[in-house]
């Protein structure tokens, strides 16, 4: 564990990248605490530039609401939707791939036709059907996310166990009567874990631009403030108040290369045997 | 070869059926009745015209029989009927197809070659300058939403320097006529197809980059140096092929999302294609005709994909047409 950190912090993507969500995840809690200002309260004129006044740093949107009060808030949406979305996908794909890799034959061919089925399917247009039948909130934004991002998991898991479950202490186990759930939860999964978490922070990032997509298009949750709100409502005056749009662009920009800055490092740090040049 | 294409058109149309078949699921799930929700969206819901269209659509029937009936109905591309736009949502998506296609096709060409260009200079310099700045905006368009790039890019182009326009196929009310008519279309596409180019270039540049460098270090590139060849001829024929294989499946991997991205670029440039079809459908809630986009989108992947498959079996002669 130790050698993980210290490898991980010698990696330049991944310490930038855990500076980065640390700061994004302090914003989005503890921000609202420090900045009690509602996001979506009127407090000063409509297109009020940045800059100009100090207690709303950077303007106003159409509405006279405070920009920086929404970056703050729209943060908690962000990373909620992200980590709880990769999280379902999670708790549905590592299952199915684990089943499929273990039992093999006819319940691996099964499942992985299932999951061709959903990667086949183009993935944002199913999320955008799904919220709008299932209408906008933060479950069905969460669960339409999950619904398109569990297959690569499921996949990935199910390479990993087929190659584990040849090695001699899975046999070992086998032999000594042990149950097929205890075998996979207790000796395989753990040992293919790390593949699964480079995976996931690559899923959270990933998520996020998901979101923000749908809320963009005017499928948000209507009662919680997100960035692609903010960027789609800014969107139509775009070319009176520019700041509207891009101050919650550069939120989105940030936070996503830092998840994914977090994804390479990780994946030195876990996978010492691929890093280095291939990168 | 002939005997995988058909083996591969079978799988592809049995996951078609099921993507129908899901479809039909999914308006189901749709809140409330469908009639009442159908008769909702033409701005009428008295009880005669829910009875009508309950018969109409079979609604009245049991389920596996109504399933029948959807099935058919898309086998001969009857979509339904969009009452909001009044025409048959199959009649709208084709009109709006060639636009879609023109734009995801030059998207991805464009794509595809900076793409392969880019990941080559930056292995090609690794370590340089170069290929740490290729490595710096690989990295930045490949964390940024696409909408964003869109909007950024109307601001820069259109707003600041007024170059380039920022909406639509054409001028309207241009009227222009042969090249000239060519000339204003292709105006029009520029930003849209760089917008949504963006993204997946990144992609292609970080894996060509990662891909080549892998290749250089097996042996028979060691091998190709000892026999004295060029370095051009090193990088062009034996690594540069090999190391695009990963970016010919990522290309079919991404088919979907291209589509996906094809929705907000359309969206946000007004380009009048079956992605703006989709929002329009969706700021209605159409769902007729949103759901009808959506099969007709998870056809075009599907075809995409078939297509990306043959071509990795020409770039990868190794690989067998026997499944």
């Amino acid at each position: 564990m130790k050698q993980f950190w210290t490898s991980m912090l010698r990696n330049p993507s991944g310490l930038i990248g855990l500076i980065i969500l640390l700061l994004a995840i302090a914003v989005a809690v503890f921000g609202p605490l420090l900045f009690p200002n509602s996001p979506w309260r009127m407090v000063q004129r409509p297109f009020l530039p940045p800059f100009t006044l100090s207690t709303v740093p950077l303007g106003t949107d159409a509405l006279g609401r405070d920009v920086f009060a929404g970056l703050i808030f729209g943060a908690r949406v962000s990373l909620l939707v992200g980590l709880v979305s990769t999280l379902v996908a999670l708790i549905v794909g590592v299952p199915i791939g684990a089943i499929a890799g273990y039992f093999g034959g006819k319940v691996d061919d099964a499942l992985m036709r299932f999951t061709e089925f959903f990667q086949t399917i183009p993935s944002f247009a199913l999320a955008i059907v799904l919220v709008a039948i299932l209408q906008p909130s933060i479950y069905s934004i969460v669960a339409s996310i999950a619904v398109v991002s569990w297959p690569p998991v499921a996949r990935l898991v199910r390479g990993e166990v087929l190659s584990l479950r040849t090695r001699e202490y899975v046999q070992a186990a086998i032999v000594t009567g042990q149950s097929h759930g205890w075998i996979i939860w207790r000796e395989i999964l753990p040992n293919a874990l790390s593949p699964v978490i480079v995976l996931a922070s690559l899923m959270v990032a990933t998520a996020i631009l998901l979101e923000s997509s749908l809320s963009f298009l005017g499928l948000g949750d209507p009662n919680l403030i997100s960035w692609g709100y903010m960027v789609g409502a800014g969107r139509t005056v775009i070319r009176q108040a520019w700041w509207i749009t891009v101050f919650p662009g550069i939120a989105i920009l940030i936070s996503v290369l830092g998840l994914n800055l977090i994804g390479e490092g990780l994946n030195d740090a876990l996978n010492p045997r691929l890093s280095r040049e291939g990168r | 070869m002939l005997s995988f294409i058909a083996q591969r058109v079978v799988k592809g149309v049995i996951v078609l059926l099921a993507i129908v078949v899901l479809n039909f699921f999914l308006i189901r799930l749709a809140p409330g009745d469908p009639a009442i929700v159908m008769a909702g969206e033409a701005g009428a819901s008295d009880q005669v015209f829910v009875k009508q269209l309950r018969e109409k659509f079979g609604l009245d029937k049991p389920l596996p029989e109504q399933l029948l009936i959807y099935v058919k109905g898309v086998a001969t591309l009857d979509l339904g009927f969009s009452f909001r736009q009044q025409a048959p949502v199959a009649k709208l998506i084709m009109e709006r197809l060639p636009a879609t296609l023109l734009l995801t096709l030059t998207a991805f060409a464009i794509s595809l070659a900076l793409g392969i260009l880019f990941g080559t200079l930056a292995a090609r310099f690794a370590g340089t300058w170069l290929d740490t700045s290729v490595t710096v905006f690989a990295l930045i368009f490949y964390a940024t939403p696409i909408f964003w790039v869109a909007l950024m890019g109307i601001l820069l182009f259109s707003v600041t320097v007024d170059w380039l326009p920022s909406f639509g196929y054409e001028t309207v009310g241009g009227n222009y006529r042969g090249f000239a008519h060519v000339l204003d279309v292709a105006a029009h596409l520029i930003m849209p197809a760089m917008t949504l180019g963006l993204f997946f270039m990144a992609t292609y540049t970080r894996m060509t980059r990662a891909s080549m460098l892998e290749v250089k270090r097996l042996d028979f590139v060691k091998t190709a140096r000892a026999k004295g060849l060029s370095d051009g001829v090193i990088q062009r024929r034996h690594v540069l092929r090999n190391a695009l294989l990963p970016v010919v499946t990522l290309a079919g991997v991404h088919s979907g999302t291209l589509i996906g991205g094809a929705v907000i670029t359309e969206t946000v440039f007004a380009w009048p294609g079956i992605g703006r079809l989709m929002y329009d459908a969706l700021l209605q809630r159409d769902y007729n005709l949103l759901l009808g986009v959506f099969v007709i989108c998870s056809a075009m992947v599907l075809i995409f994909n078939l297509i990306t498959d043959l071509v990795y079996r020409l770039v990868d002669p190794r690989i067998e047409f026997a499944a």
